[in-house]
């Protein structure tokens, strides 16, 4: 009698076990494919930075590093073959630069403006449409600077302007990178406390003077994070500047000439036949690899500052 | 029934034995005029609206001339509302609006083309929780009158403001220390240096004390007592032995409406209006 009661007790319990366990396994399954799908970009990244060592270093077996670095003529194509890597840097700084000098004033303004002048209902439409800008496909912008930047503002004020030219790449980029600018930098002043700008507005301060001279400079640090994440952008923008700067490696402060910088190197090279195992074919990767640890290096300053600045207010 | 309103009062006290006497209640008083020579704000039939929400309605009332004049009520009656219009600080909240007129020195100050900059250098304010500016604590004293020009020497107009507002024996030192090393009561005191150095004639306190421990308290509030010699203030407070401490008279604000005003003395003591009654009493709020 006692058994009966036992069995008619448990078969409801043996479901309860078996719907338990397979509760379980579904979770783990979850559990394994986010795990995997999490492991494809990590996968991803070591893949990239091992083959970007891996020919960077046969390259460098044939190449010294102090011809690399120091070297100021890059020829690659040609005979004698030059490897100097400092024009393409000096056509990638002054491309960048010159974005920056474009981007800082005209994003930091807009934030201001967002932050401390725009009504809510303003601010709501403005961001969104200033933010559309990074949407726009870069070989737009590219386009955009060849026929349109340089035969009709750049020529008009200095007639000996090259057709490619930095100065035109540097211009497009340059309202490429404003919404980053003008986004985080608005972010950055949005977290300044209420209480500061109140205190200044009850000392008689204008919009302006609080602006300037209270949620600017509380907000200092993020406005630096800004720019350099900014900067790491405009360092790996790549069509844009194909199309526009040119394609001759020169090491230049002129703006207004043909320059080359590494992405558009690399985006020059993969594009043609270059056999590979050359060392023509290696170039890329040691180019790239140069280009990797820019970006990163200055990803890396950027997020160091944003943490600090995120210690002091949150 | 006086258990509230027994404290370590440091200042002065005020009688605070209550009338048994059922008092009768009359509704909201409208009207307790000053004559115009005395008085320094005024406000007529002042409503303020938060989008629909009238969170000050249809307030008529007269801040005289180097007194204090407490503002009292049940969080939300109000109180920091009308406080805050008084130097337009109500501006930066988009929803707010307001109806009826506020007065400062005879001139409606929302009248249209009023310069609601120049009113804030007239009308100085320091708010429920300090509030320095992340710099030294001269550049804190001195940041007011430096945005607005001042010709003098900032260094003598620093002392003088720390002096007055009893902080200089303790920061004389340090002037050049962040002004976010200073202690809760010490930052409360060097905002209202801050505000004091701009030479204001209203200084308007938005519960000054909240924040701070009694001892800082204390001080806070010896200070307000001198600080009338030379300024009007107008210290709004949730603390009614506060208020009786401190102030020489007192308006009792309940859900947005003025419901009396009279001497302090007469506020706790002979409260004409039962609301008033009930609340210093302590049955609510």
């Amino acid at each position: 009698m006692s058994d009966g009661v036992g069995l008619r007790a448990c078969r409801p319990c043996v479901g309860a076990i078996m719907a338990k366990a397979l509760v379980k396994a579904k979770e783990r399954t979850i559990h394994l494919a986010l795990f995997v799908c999490a492991l494809v970009s990590i996968v991803t990244t070591v893949g990239i930075v091992w083959v970007l060592i891996k020919e960077s270093l046969e390259f460098f077996a044939h190449v010294s590093p102090i011809e690399f670095f120091l070297g100021t003529k890059w020829a690659p194509s040609f005979f004698p073959q030059h490897f100097g890597v400092l024009p393409l840097i000096c056509g990638t700084f002054l491309v960048a630069g010159g974005a920056l000098v474009v981007a800082v004033p005209v994003g930091l303004a807009a934030a201001i403006y967002l932050s401390e002048y725009a009504s809510p209902g303003l601010r709501r439409i403005l961001k969104p449409t200033l933010e559309v800008l990074a949407g726009i496909p870069s070989v737009v912008y590219g386009f955009f600077a060849f026929t349109f930047v340089t035969p009709y503002v750049l020529r008009p004020l200095f007639p000996e302007t090259d057709i490619f030219n930095a100065a035109s790449a540097a211009i497009v980029v340059g309202v490429m990178i404003i919404p980053t600018i003008s986004s985080l930098c608005d972010d950055a002043f949005r977290a300044v406390p209420r209480s500061l700008r109140e205190a200044a507005y009850a000392l008689s301060a204008t919009r302006l003077e609080v602006s300037t001279r209270v949620v600017f400079p509380a907000a200092t640090s993020g406005i630096v994070a800004a720019i350099l994440l900014a900067l790491a952008r405009a360092i790996g923008e790549t069509m844009a500047v194909a199309i526009a700067a040119g394609n001759l490696a020169k090491l230049t402060a002129n703006p207004l000439t043909n320059v080359q910088t590494m992405t558009a190197y690399i985006a020059q090279k993969s594009l043609g036949d270059t056999p590979a195992g050359t060392i023509e074919y290696q170039t890329i990767f040691a180019v790239g690899l140069t280009l990797f640890l820019m970006t990163m290096a200055v990803n890396v300053i950027a997020q160091r500052v944003l943490k600090r600045f995120r210690e002091v207010y949150e | 029934m006086v258990k509230v309103l027994e404290s370590e009062a440091p200042a002065r006290r005020v009688a605070l034995d209550l009338p048994l006497v059922r008092i009768p209640d009359r509704g909201p008083q409208r009207e307790h005029a000053l004559p115009s020579s005395e008085r320094v704000i005024r406000a007529e039939q002042l409503t303020i609206r938060y989008g629909t929400f009238a969170a000050v309605r249809e307030v008529t009332l007269d801040i005289p001339s180097h007194r204090v004049t407490a503002i009292i009520g049940p969080s939300g009656c109000g109180k920091s509302t009308l406080l805050r219009a008084m130097n337009r600080m109500n501006d930066f909240v988009p929803s707010a609006s307001v109806a009826g007129k506020l007065f400062f020195r005879g001139e409606d100050i929302y009248r249209p083309g009023f310069d609601p900059v120049e009113l804030r250098r007239r009308i100085g304010m320091v708010f429920q929780k300090p509030n320095p500016f992340p710099k030294s604590i001269a550049k804190n004293v001195s940041w007011g009158a430096a945005i607005n020009g001042y010709q003098g020497n900032l260094d003598d107009l620093v002392e003088r403001a720390l002096h007055q507002a009893a902080l200089w024996d303790e920061v004389k030192d340090k002037l050049d220390d962040n002004a976010y090393t200073l202690s809760g009561g010490q930052q409360q005191r060097l905002c209202i240096a801050r505000a004091i150095a701009l030479q204001p004639e209203v200084l308007l306190m938005d519960e000054p004390c909240s924040a701070l421990d009694p001892i800082a308290t204390a001080r806070i509030e010896d200070l307000i007592d001198q600080l009338k010699a030379q300024y009007t203030v107008v210290l709004v407070t949730h603390n009614m032995q506060q208020a009786a401490r401190v102030s020489d008279r007192t308006a009792f604000m309940y859900m947005g409406e003025l419901i009396e005003v009279d001497d302090t003395t007469v506020i706790f003591t002979k409260p004409t209006q039962k609301k008033t009654q009930d609340y210093i009493t302590g049955r609510f709020g």
